[in-house]
């Protein structure tokens, strides 16, 4: 098959060898543009092993799914992830590249961008098809303003949000899974000497099917324990807005807002939050929104679908109470 | 023998200006910031205050680089004072924010950065509060082809070399270069100090460069790979039930049954 001028889904693994959430999603959305365009829909995903991930894009949809395989590949690393890239993307460049705007994306993409001399839109909320061209829409000044921007390199680049396209459900008719040898530079510039993790990790935010998130209003960090058993309830995570998270109430991995995690939740649930658009244009993509505020002028009520004035302290026991009562039955 | 450090800052909108102040000029495809002032990106200042630190703790000289369409003295002098050494200013007409992309920014930094001469590590916030992108610093370490680091919540230097404790999703990493190398920091670091009066007062006296259009020799539309076509307000506005109760007690539990009701839960 020919790859070059096709849609690349640049595809990510997540720990237990399965194909990320937002790689499936950028299938979906690679198919729309794919179809518009009259090219096909290829994957590319990286690893020590990667055949599992690799044949779960083939039934969802990629028409043929390349795996780079080498074990320096195992965990993210800039210069080795570039070069693997860099040769494949020579050799049959395609029309455009999608990513995830994800920790991977946001630093693996603009080095390709670079490399290659070719455009790059990041954190894009939609793509679209319009005179033969792609376009690409993306919040600036924090979320003010919506800009629709097109690549006037041959090759464009995208890294897209998390839950802007949908997931193609999965097929019989698979696509071909191609496994490829890579050459890497060796010695490399950067080096990873350690690695921590923290804890506090319910279940990861961009991922929730439900946020619960406490702004300044929460008051201190015993609020955010109500939170985390109203999350637990819903199946959900604890999110925060700015201030929780400036004033050591809740971890920075937990703050929702543009300088923290965009999130598309099904149900996101604003407690004591007043909406600045930082944290609106993280979070205003969710399904529904619910806000519970004491001040009836809170910016957030605008952007909610469903509000109650009132403290949190006496509001949230008794809508966590009441949710208890309802799940058991 | 003492860093040389460039910290790259870019002067922005106040972005914790209200919605209000942020008018869109949808013909222009500008924004045009109404009654809130410039100041230098926050993630530049967080640049700024690494710099710092690793000034006190090794000895360095911090050039502040900035680049734009027209620079407040008062918003670069204030930076200056908090610890820098020297400025270098790239200014004029074609530096338009609005107009320039990563790719034309990255290029006019770079020969900005040829002009300042030797250094050992680059320093530039993770992103700008504008176009919130996070290209530059990356474009720039590409065109100037030395290793980079992104989101940094603490910098370190020794030995010829760079540790950055490095943001992931669920923790950190540590990563090692060796300089030169150009480093993107993240809000984690910290913010930058408050300049003393006197540091500020002192500042003014310290080695501004000012470079217009013709001194870099480089046309910065020809390098854009990115055209905005269109730009406008983002509609986020619901329609929103209030749940109305007479204490909030009940609202709390009156919220529950509206929401099985509506099937949301």
């Amino acid at each position: 098959m020919e790859r070059s001028g096709n849609i690349l889904v640049l595809a990510e693994m997540v720990e237990n060898g399965k194909a990320a959430s937002i790689s499936i999603e950028l299938l979906g959305l690679g198919r729309t543009l794919a179809d518009c365009l009259g090219t096909g829909l290829s994957a590319v995903i990286m690893g020590d092993e990667a055949s599992e991930a690799g044949g779960e894009l083939a039934r969802h949809g990629a028409e043929e799914v390349l795996c780079l395989h080498h074990p320096r590949l195992k965990a993210y690393h800039p210069e080795l992830y570039q070069q693997a890239m860099l040769g494949m993307l020579r050799s049959s460049p395609p029309r455009v590249l999608l990513a995830g705007h994800t920790a991977l994306g946001q630093d693996l993409l603009p080095r390709l961008a670079f490399s290659l001399s070719c455009g790059l839109v990041t954190d894009c909320v939609g793509a679209r098809v319009e005179g033969g061209e792609v376009l690409f829409t993306r919040p600036v000044y924090g979320g003010n303003a919506l800009a629709t921007q097109r690549v006037t390199t041959a090759m464009a680049m995208a890294t897209v949000r998390a839950r802007v396209g949908e997931a193609p459900p999965p097929s019989e008719k698979a696509g071909e899974v191609r496994t490829l040898g890579v050459d890497l530079p060796d010695p490399v510039r950067l080096e990873v000497t350690g690695r921590e993790t923290l804890e506090y990790r319910e279940c990861p935010l961009e991922e929730a099917p439900v946020v619960v998130s406490g702004g300044r209003g929460m008051g201190g960090e015993e609020g955010f324990s109500q939170l985390r058993e109203l999350a637990s309830l819903l199946g959900g995570a604890v999110g925060a807005s700015r201030p929780p998270v400036d004033a050591g109430w809740a971890p920075t991995t937990c703050q929702v807002g543009i300088t923290g995690k965009v999130v598309a939740p099904d149900l996101y649930i604003a407690v004591a939050i007043s909406g600045s658009t930082q944290h609106l244009s993280g979070m205003s993509e969710a399904g529904k929104i619910v806000a519970i505020n004491k001040d009836p002028d809170a910016y957030i009520f605008k952007v909610s679908d469903y509000g109650v004035v009132g403290d949190w302290k006496q509001v949230l026991p008794s809508f966590t109470a009441a949710l208890r009562e309802m799940l058991k039955e | 023998m003492s860093l040389n450090i460039i910290v790259c800052a870019k002067q922005v909108p106040d972005p914790e200006g209200p919605p209000s102040s942020f008018e869109i000029d949808g013909v222009e495809r500008r924004v045009i910031p109404r009654g809130i002032p410039p100041v230098i990106n926050p993630f530049d200042e967080n640049a700024l205050e690494a710099a710092i630190r690793i000034k006190e703790s090794v000895g360095a000289f911090i050039t502040l680089l900035s680049l734009g369409r027209s620079l407040s003295r008062a918003v670069i002098l204030k930076a200056v004072a908090a610890g820098a050494d020297a400025s270098l200013l790239v200014e004029g007409d074609p530096f338009d924010p609005a107009v320039l992309d990563a790719s034309s920014t990255a290029s006019l930094l770079a020969a900005a950065v040829q002009r300042i001469g030797a250094y050992d590590l680059i320093l530039c916030g993770r992103q700008a509060a504008d176009t919130n992108a996070g290209l530059v610093g990356l474009g720039l370490a590409g065109i100037l082809e030395i290793p980079a680091i992104t989101l940094a919540q603490k910098v370190e230097v020794g030995d010829g070399r760079v540790r950055v404790e490095r943001v992931l999703p669920d923790g950190f990493e540590v990563v090692e270069a060796p300089m030169p190398v150009l480093v993107t920091v993240s809000g984690e670091l910290g913010d930058l100090r408050y300049p003393s009066l006197q540091a500020i007062k002192a500042a003014k006296a310290l080695p501004q460069t000012v470079l217009g259009p013709d001194d870099l020799g480089i046309d910065p539309l020809s390098l854009r790979r990115l055209e905005t076509v269109a730009l406008e307000a983002p509609v986020r506005e619901r329609k929103c039930r209030l749940v109305e109760a007479d204490t909030p007690e009940e609202a709390g539990r009156k919220l529950v049954s509206v929401l099985r009701e509506d099937k949301v839960i």
